[in-house]
């Protein structure tokens, strides 16, 4: 008996002694000052993306500019990490992979809506004394720079292309239900009204898609919920009193628009509405196999459809037309989208990062700029490219989705953002499987939002505009 | 039975009378051992019981500066109608899969085996141990198959002339306890199997011919005589179904909604979907806790028995 006291103080003595060595370790690596030495020489640069299912476009790119670069850096290697992972998967792996010099690549792909996030974890380089000396940024829009930018004011990433949002109809199904060619809705009750027509006319079809519940992660908060919410009176943050928006109006009826798709059977059912797969589904399933009328989704998905891309449909651009997402009732500037983009960033603890902006360059060179706009069906974010006659005429909705950018919104870039991201969809699925009634989703989401925000001080009811 | 008990009880005299240093060195060639469990158990324990009072994250401020917040995960977790959600249903679940459902078909089958001929025991048996010695993604895949929409169980029933539901949307809950009965089933029959051969045939015997009949001699006599096997097995499938993970993550990843979203599952999205490592770390440790009331209420059974 004695023995085994014995024992179990010497265990949690060295257990302690353990835990503690392992969280100093943490704060007190010294990061290897690796910049200087390595530029003059060869060097390995790791890049870590997300890989989109079965999409191969920026795999492809990717490749490409590797050999250009190496074929100009002789000696060095540059390996592409495609993290093959759903939304929320892709930020936990790569969170992980920068926590630690080891594992940390040396550029990586950084969604917007989770920079300031992850600038604030200390994840990211700053790249201003990079930027200064490079003379393409001045052919970046103003809106795209700030995407990447810190609180601090400081620059994180160079973004290669943005994004805008809207309704994909059918215009096959559309005449099949006698609706017209040139469909213009103007209210959601428009919407809702074409798809209780198509639900009633033209059997076999969803009538209308919208991306909900947490399988799809940020694309149902962004595609999804606030396409509704930023239609409405209300917002997300009010900007002018720096504080989140809570118990509004506009939260609730957004809501409301969910349960409304969802329980007259006007979307998918909710079972395959959740499942993981459904984006690659409507991209290479339903929209090319017509059984899907109307799909509020982004202006990327044609790239499922080119030569390259994941299912090749060269008819699509005569079969589905696009129309902007109206407001809740018209209002304002009758129509919304929202804006997101990736952009290319240095990990605080990339190996070589002088190496790694030497790539980001290569990349971002106009010709590879343009390349990247036209095969990844992205809305352009440099004026050179925007203006380059190739890419207007890349694809039948490049212009529209172009247009589109004179009423977009950006989500609110601040480090909470991904939290308030996660309750969204969370109240989306309790909405969409029956499980509570929109004003209390929008209940507990109020209450979820008070308390990452740190309480109702920094909560108000009040939405201001844009 | 008495034999192998004998020679420890012989040995144990002589340990004690060693000197102090001939004990030590005898130790010495366990301490790579004890050396590697400390880092790899006791360690990893040790910092989840710290983060679990920290906002440490994957991402955000909590990434950056790790600070010391008190209670306020466990404030933040009772006060959530998700988390209360889910020890709810961890509760059902091992309720229905592990307590009920194990427990009872496993000495169903170990009673029935042991009256049965050699060819059907032996049948029984392969089938259910097949079944435990699945990989748990597999099964769980197999499982998704059979309680599908339009999978094995609906056919079946339509067969019979009864409605078929959506097990996986509809009744998640049921479906997943019921693919955790079906994978776990051979662990408590393998246990309820080594206590029932250990019963005397002679106490049996006598009863029958006392004039017990089935039921009474089961109630009166058999249960009795392994009460030990049935709290150690209680004990043992409550604790492993409590920290299922993968069967229900792989069947329906929590959902619909959260209406299969058990503590396991809610502190993995915590932790790994939304970047709380803090909070995820703090459910853990009140999983722990749960873990631990139920050993405790075992134990006491175990104690009373042996008193």
């Amino acid at each position: 008996m004695k023995s085994r006291k014995r024992f179990t103080v010497a265990a949690v003595a060295s257990a302690l002694l353990l835990a503690v060595s392992a969280c100093s370790q943490g704060s007190t690596t010294k990061q290897p000052d690796a910049g200087s030495s390595q530029s003059a020489g060869p060097a390995h640069i790791k890049i870590a993306y997300q890989q989109w299912g079965p999409g191969v476009v920026m795999k492809n790119f990717l490749t490409g500019v590797k050999s250009e670069y190496e074929a100009a850096h002789p000696g060095s290697q540059v390996e592409i990490v495609p993290v093959v992972a759903s939304e929320n998967d892709y930020y936990t792996k790569i969170q992980l992979m920068m926590r630690s010099p080891n594992t940390a690549p040396d550029i990586v792909y950084e969604d917007t809506f989770l920079i300031n996030s992850d600038i604030t974890a200390g994840y990211l380089k700053p790249l201003d004394d990079y930027i200064k000396n490079w003379d393409q940024w001045s052919q970046f829009e103003d809106t795209a720079k700030g995407a990447a930018k810190g609180q601090d004011g400081k620059t994180y990433g160079v973004p290669d292309g943005t994004d805008t949002r809207a309704l994909w109809y059918n215009k096959q199904i559309f005449q099949k239900a006698g609706l017209p060619a040139d469909w213009q809705p103007k209210t959601w009750d428009d919407v809702l009204s074409a798809a209780r027509t198509i639900k009633q006319k033209v059997p076999g079809v969803t009538p209308f898609n919208m991306y909900s519940g947490k399988p799809m992660g940020e694309g149902s908060a962004m595609q999804g919920f606030e396409m509704l919410l930023y239609g409405t009176k209300d917002t997300l943050y009010n900007y002018d009193q720096k504080k989140w928006v809570v118990g509004s109006q506009g939260f609730k009826d957004s809501l409301n628009f969910v349960k409304t798709v969802f329980t007259e059977g006007l979307a998918p059912s909710p079972k395959d509405a959740l499942s993981p797969n459904m984006g690659s589904k409507v991209g290479t399933e339903l929209l090319p196999q017509s059984k899907l009328a109307i799909d509020l989704d982004g202006s990327w998905i044609y790239g499922n459809w080119l030569k390259s891309g994941a299912k090749p449909w060269p008819q699509w651009s005569t079969v589905l037309g696009q129309t902007a997402m109206p407001t809740q009732d018209g209002s304002g500037k009758g129509k919304v989208s929202l804006s997101g983009g990736w952009t290319w960033a240095i990990p605080a603890k990339a190996k070589s990062p002088d190496a790694a902006w030497d790539f980001i360059k290569t990349l971002q060179t106009p010709q590879n700029a343009a390349k990247y706009a036209t095969d990844g069906a992205q809305i352009a974010v440099r004026k050179d490219v925007a203006s380059n006659a190739a890419y207007k005429s890349s694809s039948a909705s490049t212009q529209f989705f172009t247009d589109l950018v004179s009423v977009t919104v950006y989500r609110p870039a601040l480090p909470e953002y991904p939290k308030v991201s996660n309750e969204i969809i969370t109240a989306m699925e309790s909405v969409m499987t029956g499980q509570s009634s929109p004003d209390d989703a929008a209940k507990n989401y109020d209450q979820a939002v008070e308390g990452i925000v740190g309480g109702k001080d920094s909560t108000t009811t009040k939405s201001t505009g844009q | 039975m008495t034999t192998t008990v004998a020679p420890t009880a012989a040995a144990a005299p002589t340990t004690g009378k060693r000197p102090r240093g001939a004990k030590l060195v005898r130790m010495l060639p366990l301490s790579p051992a004890i050396g590697l469990m400390l880092v790899f158990l006791a360690g990893p324990i040790l910092y989840c019981v710290y983060a679990a009072f920290t906002n440490m994250a994957l991402t955000g401020p909590g990434a950056a500066n790790v600070k010391f917040v008190g209670l306020d995960n466990f404030r933040k977790a009772f006060g959530s109608g998700a988390f209360t959600n889910a020890i709810w249903l961890t509760l059902v679940f091992t309720l229905i899969s592990a307590i009920i459902g194990q427990n009872t078909l496993g000495l169903g089958l170990a009673l029935l085996m042991r009256k049965s001929t050699k060819v059907v025991r032996n049948f029984v048996g392969t089938a259910v141990i097949g079944a435990w010695v699945l990989p748990e993604v597999v099964a769980a895949y197999l499982l998704s198959a059979f309680f599908n929409d339009n999978g094995t169980l609906n056919v079946i029933l339509h067969a019979v002339g009864l409605p078929g539901q959506d097990w996986l949307y509809g009744a998640p809950i049921i479906a997943v306890s019921l693919a955790n009965i079906w994978r776990g089933t051979a662990f408590s029959m393998l246990v309820y199997s080594a206590a029932l051969s250990e019963i005397p045939k002679e106490i049996e015997e006598s009863a029958e011919m006392d004039g017990a009949g089935g039921w009474r001699r089961l109630a009166f006599v058999t249960v009795p005589m392994i009460t030990r096997a049935i709290m150690t097995n209680l004990m043992l499938i409550t604790l492993q179904t409590l920290s299922v993970f993968g069967l229900i993550y792989a069947m329906t990843r929590g959902g619909p909604g959260t209406k299969s979203q058990t503590l396991p599952l809610y502190m993995y999205e915590q932790a790994f979907s939304f970047s709380q490592i803090g909070y995820g770390t703090a459910i853990a440790l009140v999983m722990l806790a749960i873990g631990a009331v139920f050993s405790l209420i075992y134990l006491r059974g175990l104690n009373s028995e042996a008193a």
